[in-house]
């Protein structure tokens, strides 16, 4: 440790008095370190994932309940409605529903991130963090690679859940189940970017709740999660079919069973990949124009 | 510009908006080194949009904002490394501990892992938090919050120090506890701006005071200036009879040093007073006068009657400043000379 460039941080007593006790004086070296721009960006956003890592892992109820949710639906769908749904001669309903209820796991799980960012925000520490020296990205990239860790353990969750119901991989291998979870992280962590530009842009969590459910929900449930788009009315198809979820959803199904691969995965990555270059600069735009209240 | 003579905070016809509401309506301020400042106002007067403003969370529409040499808008990365901030909750994460917190904090601040963790323990025996440095945060009294707060913002040793309302939500024990603190900091030579709604907090911790209102300082000085410009103390008293009204609104002209109100209705009568001398003198002329007493009361003034008084002249004030045009000239720092001239008429 050196004092010698403590003045520049240290102390600046103007009269040339000793720096003080209640703050300005310290046993402590306080010059900043000096690394580069990338280090700082890196280094910040871990101290802000870490954090809420540690928010999770001290205060598990959101855990349990965003992992409840899932199962009841396993449960409620494989049960209860599977019966009711047809997904194709010798096919098995829960290996058709489990892609969809990882999906949908991981977007419900991703709307947490907006609402994490809304109590920053409105309880003053988004001012403090606009107020330090910290990367800019820093406490959304660090909320929305923790939400990844968080939905990663919730997806693997649910996948003991499901094969205790009966769910199985068909016609794959090894690197394509891999694949198939990569590709709902993936989109999981595109969807916490859209989360966090709303939670950053509302005043407070209950309206980053309903602001982040409202339009998930007709994009999770007019979608190939539950039944095959092909028994919607005509109208609904074009737009069942296309749309993000979907192609999330059969991008994972045909690399967990097989079958048409190709179109659903390019599709699938290049909305994630789009909604990610959008999303996270508009975050972090409104982020330094956002204030606590 | 050396150091020493630079002011820590100038702010020169700084205009803001929020959508069609105007939050400053040019606002000049000068905050010398190693001083203390208060910024005093009601609710909405401004306050708070102006620390931030200084803190780098808000760009001003208009006007200049340095702190310690540095413009807010051009150089806000370098004065965020410079600058603590404690705003009027205690921001800091509920759910990690003191110490965690204050770790955080000083990673972020630029300091080392090591490092970091001794100034944390430092700082958390210096706010005697030592005991509770690993209990969640969410779990301290709001005395305990404040104070990891405002420990927090003082990772780096900052030479300047934002205090927004720094003592809204506290008991009066630990409003106290908190002005022991910041008077040692400023003993220290931390300069430091501080906004609230009390003057006696004012009173007790600034040098120097800006009375602010709509988005303007309406007034500057030491607390005894301000005070002494609304007459120091209030008195009222209630008389027995209402044929007495007229001899004890004589007496009390005698010793006070504004105007006697007089209520008919309740046989009250009112005047500001210079202090609690003249409370003597009082009760001798009225017995003198032969007039029965129900009640004396003499209280110091409040926000409220320092405010009342300000804004009263304020509004012939601004008429002659020519509407909300900023002034030209920075308020001078100290002593009398005064942005506007408020004096007694």
């Amino acid at each position: 440790m050196t004092t010698t460039e403590t003045a520049v941080f240290g102390k600046v007593p103007p009269d040339g008095s000793p720096a003080g006790a209640a703050g300005s004086r310290s046993a402590v070296d306080l010059t900043p370190a000096s690394r580069s721009g990338l280090f700082w960006v890196t280094s910040d956003a871990w101290l802000l994932a870490k954090r809420s890592l540690i928010h999770t892992w001290r205060v598990p109820d959101v855990l349990v309940f965003s992992s409840v949710q899932p199962v009841l639906f396993v449960l409620l769908f494989t049960y209860v409605f599977g019966g009711a749904i047809d997904v194709g001669p010798g096919k098995n309903y829960v290996d058709y529903l489990m892609p969809g209820v990882f999906a949908q796991t991981v977007v419900f799980g991703a709307m947490l991130t907006g609402m994490g960012l809304a109590t920053d925000k409105q309880n003053g520490l988004l001012d403090r963090f606009r107020s330090l020296p910290m990367a800019r990205s820093a406490l959304l990239t660090g909320r929305t690679l923790a939400d990844l860790v968080r939905n990663t353990f919730i997806v693997l969750l649910m996948l003991a859940v499901g094969l205790a119901v009966g769910f199985r991989f068909h016609d794959t291998s090894a690197p394509e189940v891999i694949a198939g979870f990569a590709v709902l992280l993936l989109f999981s962590y595109a969807f916490s970017w859209i989360s966090a530009t709303i939670g950053m842009a509302v005043s407070n969590p209950e309206a980053a709740q309903s602001g982040g459910l409202i339009w998930v929900f007709p994009l999770v449930f007019a979608s190939s999660a539950f039944a095959p788009v092909d028994t919607m009315p005509g109208w609904l198809q074009a737009f069942a079919k296309h749309q993000p979820v979907s192609v999330t959803i059969d991008a994972s199904r045909a690399l967990f069973q097989g079958g048409p691969l190709a179109t659903p995965l390019i599709s699938s990555v290049a909305w994630s990949v789009g909604i990610i270059a959008v999303f996270g600069p508009l975050a972090v735009r409104v982020y330094r124009r956002s204030t606590s209240r | 510009m050396s150091e020493s003579d630079a002011p820590a905070v100038l702010m020169e016809g700084v205009r803001k908006n929020y959508g069609s509401t105007q939050a400053l309506a040019g606002l000049d301020l000068t905050v010398a080194a190693g001083t203390v400042h208060g910024l005093l106002g009601p609710n909405g007067a401004g306050k708070t949009t102006a620390v931030r403003i200084l803190t780098t969370l808000l760009r001003p529409d208009a006007g200049r904002a340095e702190v310690l040499g540095l413009d807010v808008a051009r150089s806000a990365a370098a004065l965020r490394g410079r600058i603590g901030l404690t705003g009027q909750y205690a921001a800091v994460d509920e759910r990690l501990t003191g110490l965690e917190n204050l770790e955080m904090f000083g990673r972020l601040y630029r300091l080392p892992a090591r490092r970091a963790r001794a100034r944390a323990m430092e700082l958390l025996e210096r706010f005697d938090l030592a005991d509770a440095a690993r209990r969640m945060s969410g779990t301290y009294s709001g005395g305990m919050r404040r104070r990891l707060d405002l420990a927090a913002s003082l990772i780096i040793a900052p030479p300047m120090l934002f205090l927004d309302e720094p003592t809204t939500g506290l008991d009066p024990r630990g409003r106290i506890g908190m002005w022991e603190v910041i008077g040692d900091l400023v003993r220290d030579g931390t300069t430091v701006l501080l906004t609230t709604q009390y003057l006696e907090e004012a009173d007790q911790l600034a040098d120097q005071i800006s009375v602010i209102d709509g988005g303007r300082v309406i007034a500057e000085g030491t607390a005894d200036e301000l005070k002494a410009r609304i007459g120091g103390h209030q008195l009222d008293i209630e008389v027995a009879r209402g044929g007495d009204l007229t001899a004890a609104a004589g007496v009390l002209a005698g010793v006070g040093t504004g105007e006697v109100t007089v209520d008919e209705q309740s046989r009250r009568l009112s005047v500001p007073v210079p202090g609690a001398s003249v409370l003597a003198e009082v009760v001798r002329g009225l017995d003198a006068a032969g007039v029965a007493l129900v009640d004396v009361a003499l209280h110091r003034p409040s926000l409220d009657d320092v405010f009342l008084s300000l804004t009263g002249r304020a509004s012939g004030a601004a008429a002659h400043d020519g509407g909300g045009a900023a002034s030209d000239t920075p308020p001078a720092q100290g002593g009398g000379s005064e942005p506007q001239d408020l004096v007694t008429t």
